[in-house]
Parts: C-alpha cells; sequence; structure tokens
C-alpha cells in the first residue's frame, strides 16, 4: 500500500502502478496518476510549506490550480529545475525530486516562524509606512532583506535544456474546460461537422466528476462517461481534445492561447519532445466551461495544515484513494461539504462534527447527515484551531454566544460555497454581473463570439447544466455554418442539489485585530489587514488590492478576491456590486518563460543578416560586429596585432597604398518615375532636378521639425531613375518614410519605391592605387578623372558582370564603390582583392572606416547627430537648397529654436595632450573650476585615435561651436580634467587634393 | 493578437503585420513654408489623446505596403472600420454603453472616478 492514508477499494488509480519520489530528501511511494499532493498526503504529510510574509506552517489547501499554500521545487537536473509548482496539479513520476520553498534551515523549523510572533508589527501597509526613510536605506538595506525573507522558490541558476514549441490552429468552436458541460458542448458542437478544439488543464477530462462520485450520466458511472465521450470525441476527425492544456489567456477577437504540459509527467521524457507546446488559437466561437471554485471559510486560525477545501477532501477520496484525516471536522456555509462528509464517512472516516454556519442547511442533505448518524451543528461556528504542523482541534460557538466546545480532529474539511470561474470571461473584455441571490459575480455582458456554460455562468443542477452546454455547443457551431448531424440528448443525475454559500468573514472571525482570519493564504492576508485598510482611508478595491496585497500572489486571487471583497464592502458600507471587482489578467495561472519565449533565444532571438562576402571576410580573420542585425567586418587583425594595432595599419595602408571595404550593408532604394526628381526635392533638403543623369550628390534628409533624419549619396542613373543610398541602419525607416509621404501627401506624383539593399553588393576601393586597382576589370566605362569626376556614376560592367559604379570617397581619398548584383558579390571582391593585396592595400573594417571619415569630418548621422540637430548644427547647411519652395522640413527648419543663437554645433577637438583619445560621451565645459553641477557645452560624438595625423581627433557637439574656434575647453573626468582646443571638423586634406586625384 | 481589416488587401490580417502612424485627417499645408508658428504647432505637435473613438494611420508594412485609416476605439481597443487612405472620415455613432447592471472592473472606471 502506497502510504498508509490510501483506503483499499477507493479512488481510481491502480495499487500496482507505484512511482517512488523524494519530498525534501526522504523518499516516499506513490501511485501512478498521483499529483505530489495526493502522494504527500497519502504519506500523512500535511505540512508542506511556509507562508510568505509569517512563515507560518502550512499545508495542502486544495486539490486544483488554485492552491495558494502547496508550492514545490521540482527538480529533474541543475538546469531542468522548477520552482514555484503547485504540489496540487504536479504529477508525481518516478525519480522526482521534490523540495519545499521558502524556509530555513528546514520545513518543521524555520527560523523565519518569529515573523508570526512579530505580526502585530507586520500589519497591511507595514512595509510602506515602516521603510520610507531614510531613503538610501530603501535600496540598500530594506529591500534585499525583505526580499531575503519573503522570496518564493530558487530560480536555476543554469539555462533552461528543454524546448518549447508553438503552434497556430483555428476552429470554429474552442471550448475550455472538459467536465460534464465542455464535454457536452463539444459533443453537441462536433455532431454538427464543426472544427472543435476542447481543452482541460487535468490529466484526464471530467472536472468536477474527479470528486462527484454520485453522478450518473446516460446510466453510466460519471466519471467513465467523461472518459468514453472524451475517446469518442479524440476519434472525430473534426475535433482536437487536448488535456495537461490551460487556456491561460483570452485576447481580442476570440484568441485563445493554450499552453500544454506535454512530458512535465513523465519521468524520462524523450528529450525530442518539448516540454511544453503553446497553441495560438483563434476560434471562430468559444464556449467557457471552466467551472467553479470552492471557497474556504474565513475564521481564526484557518490556515494549519490539515485545513482544506471539502471538494479537495473529496477529490482525494474518490479519485486518488486518500483519507485526508481519521477524524475529520466539517465547517460550511454551503451544501457541498456535506456531500463530502458523506463520502468519508463510508469510508470509514470520522466525522467529528458539521459545524454549519447557517440556521437552515439544504434538507436533503440534512436529512442524509442525520441518517448516516453525522452530528450536525447549525448556527455554530468555528472560532479557532489549535495544532502546530497540522490542526488538532477546532473551538467551535454557537452564533451570538455560548456553546462553546473544543473538539479533538485531524483534518477540518471546508466550504463557503462556490466562485464561478469567470477569468477568461473577463479577459475576454465581458462585463461580470453581480447575482445578490447567489452571492456570484457571473457572465454579464459580451464583448466577444462566446458562451459561457455551466458553473462559470451560475447555472445550478446537473440536468440544467447538461442541456445548456448542449444547446451553447450547438448554437455556436451552426453560427459557424456547421449543418450537419442531429440533436444530442444526454440524462443526468446525481444526489443533491445544493444551497448556501458566503462570503467575507464568518463568526468568530472576529474584529479583533490580532486574529489571523486568512483571505489570502500566500500573502498572508487576514479578514483584519482588508478592514485596517479602509480605516486608513482605502475606498476603491484596487488600492485595498495593493496596500494589503489582497490576491496579488501567484494564485491571483482565486479563493481570495470575493472574500476580501465582502469584508470591505461590509466595513465601507456599500453594496458588493459597488465595490466593483479587480480586472482579472492573462495568464489564469503561471506558464513558465520558456514557454512564451518559445523558439525565439539563442541563435533564433533575432535574424541575422550577412553580406555576400562574409564567407571571406571569415576566412581572412575578420572580427565583426553587430549593426542593427547586420554582422560588418569590424577590423581584420593580423597574427599578434591588437585591435589598436590593426585599426592604425589599415587608416594608414588606405591613404598610403589602397583599401578594400564592404558597403554592402548601405540602405539601397530605386527610385523610379517621371516624377522622381521632384519627390526627391520634396523628401531631400537638396534640389536633384539640377542634378545630371550620371552624377551623386550627397543628401541630407529631414523630418518635418527640422531635424536631420537620415543622409547619404544619391546617383541619378537617368532622368527618371535614382539609386538612392541610407545609413545602414536607416535602411527601414527611411524607406517608410518615403513610402508614407508618396502614399499620402503626395500621391499624385508618378514614382515608384524599391528596397534594393540586399539585390546589390558593394565593395568600396578607396585610397591612391584604387582606380588602378580596378582599371582592368571594368568594361565600357572611362574611368581617368577627367570622364569620371568625383561624385560621378556609370553603369557598365566589372569582371564581365553588370555593375552600377560610383565614384564617390568616404574617406577623403579617391573612391570607387562598385555595385553589383548580390550573387556576385565575392566572385567581383576576390578578383579586386587579387589585385590590391599585391600592391600592398588592405581590407579593412567599419572600424578603420568611422577613422577614415572621421579625419574628414564626414558625419555619421545617429552617432553625430541625435535627432536634436539640424543641418546647420552639423556644418552641413550647404546641402539646404534656398530656391526651393518646399521639402519635408522647411518649416521645421525656421522654427524659432532652431534659428536662435547658442545652439549646439558640431566641431572639432584637439586634445592638447595629441596622445590623449577622449571618451565618447564626455562632456565639455568651458571652466573646468566651477562648482558641480558644471555648465555643460556640450559632448563628444566621434573620437579616436589618428595614425594618419599623429595625434587623437574628435568630433563634439558644443553650444555656440563655430564661434569658438581656437578656445581651450575641459573635459572633465573621474580622475583628471583634459583640456581640448576647438578646431573645425576637417583634420586632413583641408582643400581636397586627395578626394579629387 | 488583433486582425485587421487591411482596405486593399480587402483581408482581415493579423497586427502583426501592421504598424500604426498616428493621427489620420491631418493635412499637411500645400503652402506649409508659409504658415505661422502658431499653425505649424497646431499641425505638427499638438494632438488630443481621445478616450473613445479615434482617425489613426496605418500601414499594412508586412503585407500590401499601403497606408490606410482606421477609426478604433481607445477603450475597447476595437477597429470600428478601416478606410482607404484619401477618403473622408467615417460618420460613426458612438459605441453603446455597458449596461447599468454589470459591474464595471477597476480599469473601465479610471479616470472617472472623482
Amino acid at each position: 500500500m502506497s502510504g498508509a492514508n490510501r483506503i483499499a477499494g477507493a479512488g481510481r488509480l491502480t495499487p500496482a502502478r507505484t512511482a517512488r519520489f523524494t519530498f525534501d530528501g526522504k523518499s516516499y511511494e506513490a501511485l501512478e496518476g498521483d499529483t505530489v499532493a495526493s502522494a504527500l498526503l497519502a504519506n500523512g504529510v500535511h505540512l508542506v510549506g511556509r507562508s510568505f510574509k509569517y512563515h507560518r506552517p502550512r499545508g495542502i489547501l486544495s486539490a486544483g490550480a488554485e492552491e495558494p499554500n502547496a508550492l514545490i521545487d521540482v527538480e529533474r537536473d541543475a538546469a531542468r529545475k522548477q520552482p514555484n509548482v503547485r504540489a496540487t496539479v504536479q504529477e508525481v513520476f518516478d525519480g522526482a525530486t521534490i523540495s519545499s520553498q521558502n524556509r530555513w534551515p528546514s520545513l518543521a523549523f524555520d527560523v523565519g516562524g518569529i515573523n508570526n510572533l512579530l505580526s502585530p508589527f507586520f500589519a497591511a501597509g507595514f512595509y510602506y509606512k515602516t521603510f520610507m526613510w531614510p531613503k538610501a536605506a530603501w535600496e540598500k538595506f530594506y529591500e534585499p532583506r525583505i526580499r531575503a525573507a519573503a522570496g518564493l522558490g530558487v530560480a536555476p541558476t543554469q539555462a533552461d535544456t528543454d524546448h518549447y514549441t508553438n503552434r497556430f490552429a483555428h476552429c470554429d468552436v474552442l471550448v475550455v474546460g472538459a467536465g460534464v458541460a465542455g464535454l457536452s458542448a463539444a459533443l453537441a458542437a462536433a455532431e454538427t461537422g464543426a472544427r472543435v478544439i476542447l481543452c482541460d488543464e487535468q490529466p484526464e477530462v471530467g472536472g468536477a466528476l474527479h470528486y462527484d462520485k454520485s453522478v450518473k450520466i446516460d446510466g453510466q458511472d460519471g466519471f467513465a462517461w467523461a472518459q468514453a465521450t472524451a475517446a469518442r470525441l479524440a476519434a472525430m476527425d473534426n475535433v482536437t481534445v487536448l488535456t495537461r492544456t490551460t487556456a491561460f489567456g483570452y485576447y481580442a477577437q476570440n484568441f485563445v492561447v493554450l499552453a500544454e504540459r506535454v512530458t512535465e509527467h513523465l519521468a524520462r521524457p524523450d528529450r525530442k519532445l518539448p516540454r511544453e507546446r503553446m497553441w495560438q488559437v483563434r476560434a471562430k466561437r468559444v464556449v467557457l466551461a471552466t467551472g467553479a471554485i470552492e471557497r474556504h471559510m474565513v475564521f481564526a486560525n484557518n490556515d494549519r495544515p490539515g485545513v482544506m477545501l471539502a471538494s479537495a477532501a473529496r477529490t482525494y477520496l474518490n479519485h486518488f484513494g486518500v483519507a485526508v484525516g481519521k477524524k475529520v471536522g466539517v465547517y460550511t456555509a454551503n451544501d457541498s461539504a456535506y456531500e463530502a462528509a458523506f463520502d468519508l464517512h463510508r469510508a470509514g472516516v470520522r466525522i467529528a462534527a458539521i459545524v454549519d454556519n447557517r440556521a437552515k442547511p439544504g434538507e436533503g442533505v440534512l436529512a442524509e447527515a442525520r441518517s448516516l448518524g453525522i452530528e450536525v451543528l447549525t448556527g455554530h461556528s468555528v472560532i479557532d484551531t489549535k495544532g502546530h504542523r497540522r490542526v488538532n482541534s477546532m473551538t467551535i460557538a454557537r452564533n451570538g454566544g455560548g456553546g462553546k466546545r473544543t473538539i479533538a480532529i485531524d483534518a477540518l474539511i471546508m466550504s463557503a460555497g462556490w466562485t464561478p470561474s469567470v477569468h477568461l470571461f473577463s479577459q475576454s473584455r465581458g462585463k461580470v454581473a453581480y447575482n445578490a441571490e447567489t452571492g456570484q459575480f457571473l457572465p454579464g455582458t459580451y464583448a466577444q463570439d462566446c458562451l459561457s456554460v455551466g458553473a462559470c455562468n451560475g447555472t445550478n443542477g446537473l440536468q440544467a447544466t447538461v442541456e445548456e452546454a448542449l444547446a451553447a455547443g450547438e448554437l455556436m457551431a451552426r453560427a459557424t455554418g456547421s449543418k450537419a448531424g442531429g440533436k444530442v440528448e444526454i440524462r443526468a443525475e446525481n444526489a443533491f442539489e445544493w444551497t448556501g454559500g458566503m462570503a467575507g468573514a464568518a463568526e468568530g472571525a472576529g474584529a479583533n485585530d490580532n486574529v489571523k482570519a486568512f483571505i489570502d493564504f500566500q500573502n498572508d492576508v487576514c479578514a483584519k489587514d482588508i478592514r485596517l485598510a479602509v480605516r486608513e482611508g482605502m475606498h476603491s478595491i484596487e488600492h485595498i488590492k495593493r496596500f494589503t496585497t489582497n490576491g496579488m500572489a501567484t494564485d491571483q486571487g482565486k479563493l481570495s478576491n470575493i472574500h476580501g471583497l465582502a469584508i470591505a464592502a461590509e466595513t465601507l458600507g456599500r453594496d458588493i456590486p459597488k465595490v466593483g471587482l479587480t480586472t482579472f489578467r492573462a495568464p489564469y495561472t503561471p506558464v513558465t518563460y520558456g514557454t512564451i519565449i518559445n523558439h525565439s533565444r539563442g541563435e533564433l532571438f533575432d535574424p541575422t543578416r550577412k553580406t555576400p562576402m562574409h564567407a571571406w571576410e571569415e576566412a581572412h580573420g575578420a572580427v565583426f560586429e553587430d549593426v542593427g542585425q547586420w554582422k560588418r567586418a569590424w577590423y581584420y587583425p593580423r597574427a599578434g596585432e591588437t585591435m589598436h594595432e590593426a585599426v592604425s595599419r589599415e587608416c594608414k595602408t588606405v591613404r598610403d597604398v589602397a583599401g578594400v571595404f564592404d558597403a554592402s550593408t548601405l540602405g539601397k532604394i530605386e527610385v523610379v518615375g517621371p516624377d522622381a526628381a521632384e519627390f526627391l526635392n520634396l523628401m531631400y533638403t537638396n534640389a536633384w532636378d539640377t542634378l545630371k543623369p550620371g552624377r551623386c550628390r550627397y543628401g541630407i534628409m529631414l523630418r518635418e521639425d527640422g531635424y536631420v533624419y537620415d543622409d547619404g549619396v544619391v546617383g541619378r542613373i537617368a532622368e527618371d531613375r535614382f539609386h538612392v543610398t541610407t545609413t545602414t541602419g536607416g535602411a527601414p525607416r527611411v524607406m517608410n518614410h518615403m513610402e508614407d509621404y508618396l502614399q499620402t501627401e503626395f500621391p499624385h506624383l508618378k514614382v515608384w519605391l524599391t528596397s534594393t539593399t540586399e539585390q546589390w553588393a558593394v565593395i568600396a576601393v578607396q585610397g591612391p592605387k584604387a582606380r588602378e586597382i580596378i582599371a582592368p576589370l571594368v568594361e565600357g566605362i572611362d574611368i581617368s578623372n577627367e570622364a569620371f569626376p568625383h561624385m560621378s556614376v556609370r553603369e557598365g560592367k566589372i569582371c564581365g558582370v553588370p555593375t552600377r559604379l560610383f565614384r564617390m570617397s568616404f574617406t577623403g581619398e579617391t573612391g570607387f564603390e562598385v555595385n553589383v548584383p548580390a550573387d556576385y558579390g565575392q566572385a567581383v571582391w576576390e578578383a579586386i582583392w587579387a589585385r590590391a593585396e599585391p600592391m600592398g592595400a588592405c581590407a579593412y573594417g567599419t572600424e578603420t572606416m568611422h577613422v577614415l571619415r572621421a579625419e574628414k569630418g564626414y558625419i555619421i548621422v545617429g552617432q553625430d547627430t541625435d535627432g536634436t540637430v539640424t543641418p546647420f548644427d552639423a556644418g552641413v547647411g550647404w546641402a539646404v537648397s534656398k530656391k526651393k519652395t518646399d521639402f519635408v522640413g522647411i518649416r521645421g527648419l525656421k522654427r524659432p529654436d532652431l534659428v536662435a543663437e547658442g545652439r549646439k554645433q558640431l566641431v572639432g577637438l584637439k586634445t592638447k595632450d595629441p596622445t590623449v583619445v577622449l571618451e565618447e560621451g564626455a562632456h565639455i565645459v568651458a571652466d573646468p573650476n566651477q562648482p558641480i553641477p558644471m555648465k555643460m557645452l556640450g559632448h563628444v560624438t566621434s573620437s579616436y585615435w589618428s595614425s594618419n595625423c599623429g595625434h587623437s581627433i574628435a568630433l563634439a557637439l558644443v553650444a555656440g561651436g563655430q564661434a569658438r574656434m581656437g578656445q581651450t575647453l575641459y573635459v572633465p573626468m573621474p580622475d583628471r580634467t583634459i583640456a581640448v582646443e576647438v578646431t573645425d571638423m576637417v583634420f586632413i586634406d583641408k582643400e581636397g587634393a586627395r578626394l579629387n586625384g | 493578437m488583433l486582425l485587421i481589416h487591411c482596405p486593399y488587401c480587402e483581408e482581415e490580417r493579423p497586427e502583426l503585420e501592421f504598424r500604426g502612424a498616428g493621427d489620420a485627417h491631418i493635412l499637411r499645408p500645400t503652402n506649409i513654408a508659409d504658415i505661422s508658428d502658431e499653425e505649424f504647432e497646431a499641425f505638427f505637435f499638438l494632438r488630443d489623446n481621445v478616450k473613445g473613438l479615434v482617425y489613426e494611420r496605418w500601414r499594412h508594412i508586412h503585407g500590401c505596403g499601403r497606408f490606410f485609416n482606421a477609426a478604433r476605439d481607445t477603450v475597447s481597443d476595437k477597429f470600428v472600420t478601416t478606410y482607404k487612405a484619401g477618403l473622408p472620415r467615417p460618420d460613426l455613432s458612438p459605441a453603446p454603453k455597458a449596461t447599468e447592471t454589470t459591474v464595471e472592473t477597476y480599469e473601465a472606471t479610471e479616470g472617472v472616478a472623482g
């Protein structure tokens, strides 16, 4: 027998099929199909955790997803270690290593339990009030300590070795929940031929049939009917049945997301299987059959191990064959607990007494209790319990006083009635309505194409539930156009219809500030805390929730919300619906990050873009840097070279001989059409109608507010065709920006835009020997300086393949940019390299490109500009046409602030000590001796060591910078102050002789 | 995830294919270079942050690439309708109010409570 509390003949598990697991290092035997909770209870283990704030001993409260107490750590290995798992839903597998949480040094003796004794000081809002001052201490002292003391489980430190997968699914009808209602609805929908998905969070379908043994459906045992119906559904081509699958989020337009736990219950899962599978379901119609959750009674010390929900005790008995105690007390305000008592009684467990808070229980259950000889005390309350690690007595009293007595027990089961699970309905943005008669919030106004059926809709009675579900299933299926099949009929009967239910604190929960009558077990919120919150001025339920943390634990108030609300309403003297409900949010139960992140991790986190020459660059030792999604060759170190040495060598080589550079990542847009020039006139500050075919121009693009948005060289290929280049990072947004204006502001222009970034491989050949390198390879283009001057473009051939050859330069040297169709990129590169290398040229990367352009004072948009810089600030005001009457940004440029004196302007900086290289981003001041905070004049935008100049160079944005030429300014650093001289931005070849050579 | 109806593709597609592009029906002045500071301020900077029906520009950027207009309710986050760029603002009656018997969650009453 696996566990002393297993009752022979009870439950649905097979006694011969056992599994072993450890809990806090001790080995236990379980049966296949056990949850960790049922297996522990079978072995007499009630103490499984410590509460969050007071570290009070806690046991197993429920048998389902709503469990707030029994949180455990499940470990397969160091990487596959999951904290905060609810023991009531984790299935036992052979070899599982389970640990309790939030205790030190051990579960039975926990030092943090001192918080329970200190609890008068830990009232609601305590943290907010006590740890306010001094402010600095919050970060350094209070918060780390509070977090360490109040932690839940410990996250694994190793990367997750499991994998997760995702599916998109479409269906006519999605049915959430496979209890009696969900199965009935799915059956009715499926019979019409509709495509149906039925999901349920438990390993087996059945819902409440797990515990309600009295149910007969079509003459069959209810649970057996459920399994047979699920099998029948699963065999239909138009139906998908998913168990161990939680619908955790209901989003717009019937988009429901499910988490399917694929391997969580397996001892040795096939590593090829995903641990979880996320289903993103778009359903034409949704049927919610999510059932209801039983509430606990709110009374003093209602949190001791051994105190649990009546339906949970019934589940452990009828499904798992486990008795939760030998002498069980019952405390209830609802008939359902009676049936739990009857089942326990019939299984041989002694029922100490049924204590009913009501004066009038349901007549049926009362009569049955009497005929079984169970003592029923109506109009009584449990006012206290005793027992440290497990409840050992309950003290009861007559409502209104008197009749006080203490009864020895070893378990106490309770029910304050049922809370319909309207979570998904509420997530769908449906509005709940309060039913004063039953004290339940029920679906009111629907926002989406869905229907709630059964307990989650407040429907009473088994046959009524079945009929409602069948009708809804068929109605929803028919609404999607499914026409097959006829009426499905199901006859269901059960022993008793339940009456009763209460919300809030029962008698005996007391207005006494020292009584701990728990509402929210995980967050240790008591009835008195809600009252305190109201007394302290919190009148909104949201404020009460934040102040007390009620409903903010991982169970998200599944048990506590209604109690908290009722107590707040009572204290405020308002009706419950007037106090309002807090918003239900996804996820319904915790979902592991792995499932949500899914495949988007590691190499698949973000796409990687590589240029056509990437393989060559890799083979030639390039170090790469990430530029957006691109991998760009950064520098090409030779054996033994540091980055600094490599870049210095590359910079010298380009200016002395030549260099070859991969510029393929530049954004490229083909602008074509009779109005192409007019369109570019509007998009750029420059004039384009004056540009002759075969020539290029450097263009500046502004936003409407007058600030620099992008820049690049534009070549006119023909009257009606331009080859536009953009910055590497700016390509998509520039394309979007152009499309936006073309489609919405200037739709009268006949222009077509095509992104050609990835169609062209671009090889920049720069330096005194650039022409000599490419000359023999080029066909049909005269590349002499006279025929092909700086800023020209020609179409022709190179190495026998078509090219758009640009004469342009981002280095200040004679330069060519060879554009060839991407597929030829590497071959042409290799041909150019075969000529360049013997001449002593080098391949260079982005770092050298940056240094060389800074030596010439060429700006990089996004580095030397920051979205608040005009072309005039950046020293490229010459590119702004004075003749045009319109371009994007023309009005913005005239704004008072943009023409004001003293704007930050881009200038060059030379350090007084030529060997010092400034830090990019460093601040610049006029007087280094002024008190802190100093008045900042600007900051360094680009800074490098220039081997060509023999000193460091920098660009900086400085207030009134152009009027400060020759001034000495200062860059204060933590360890020293660096003196700099303001210069113009061109550090090399000021007259441009090299460029035009 | 929302489904958005592209008036050019004439199909509902997942919102991942779309990108918002700000308020609709703001006309760029044809004489923009000559307008006053106040007119430029109104054109470029000033926007309403409406609770309720808003008219917005969207782009089917990972689809047909077209910009279009949409009327969306910022309370329910529902697209009331979408229409082609350049068409006038459609006349839409306000969305029906929830009945009094339903209970508002805090979110819905936010900004209303005194």
